[in-house]
């Protein structure tokens, strides 16, 4: 999948993969894709639920070796 | 309007101390607005790490002296063993790439977490305003902190 951005999240545990995303975010344009990589399991639902109550796209989560790939879509 | 989440932090212990601001750091990078009440022990999180905590009254100071505070001093609520229990903590949790309780404290203020101390554990415990890191933005009562914790989606007792 294509991304505007990329942000490494890879060793980092929870909360740290979502707050920079949330700060990555920001730096982003609406209709812009982050992608953000992480290896901690627990973003599989983190990170659906952080979209679901930011109100950003979540566009999938691929997972490859024991990594996650993440793409958020930014709606607003 | 933003959702509120409401965290009373009445702990001392630096497991404790890191669950909070945990959630707190969660909840605010998920767009809510995030209030920390800091009562009885859990007002050791937020006091300085440097200078004497100054308090008038003997029962007070001896208070003071045995129970100093500070984010550096926390012990763990379990397995602290005169500090080498926590010592070890401290390893793991950099081997981790986990953020220290310092750390966190200062992304939380980043995020915009509003931290509260009461006045009423201050009062009692003889502990002064200054006794608080600078982040600390305002000292208030339990009416303030059910005013908000009504409107509060998540409201947490740590």
């Amino acid at each position: 999948m294509k991304a505007d951005a990329t942000l490494d999240c890879i060793g980092l545990y929870c909360p740290m993969p979502i707050y920079h995303t949330a700060t990555k975010l920001k730096e982003l344009e609406a209709g812009q894709v982050l992608e953000v990589l992480a290896d901690d399991d627990g973003i599989k639902l983190d990170a659906p639920a952080w979209c679901r109550a930011t109100g950003n796209e979540l566009l999938g989560i691929e997972e490859e070796e024991g990594a996650y790939k993440v793409y958020i879509k930014k709606s607003k | 309007m933003p959702e509120k989440v409401t965290l009373v932090v009445f702990s001392g212990e630096m497991d404790k101390a890191l669950a909070a601001f945990n959630i707190a750091i969660g909840a605010a990078s998920m767009g809510m607005e995030v209030s920390m009440f800091f009562t009885f022990w859990g007002l050791n999180i937020i006091k300085k790490n440097e200078g004497p905590i100054k308090s008038k009254g003997i029962m007070k100071k001896m208070l003071n002296f045995m129970n100093r505070g500070g984010s550096k001093r926390l012990p763990l609520s379990k397995l602290h063993m005169f500090g080498l229990g926590k010592w070890m903590m401290g390893k793991l949790m950099k081997g981790a790439r986990f953020p220290s309780l310092e750390e966190m404290i200062a992304l939380a203020n980043e995020a915009g977490v509003k931290f509260i101390a009461c006045t009423t554990s201050m009062g009692m415990m003889g502990i002064s305003k200054e006794a608080f890191i600078p982040q600390v933005e305002s000292f208030a009562g339990v009416a303030t902190y059910l005013g908000e914790a009504k409107e509060g989606k998540v409201n947490l007792f740590i």
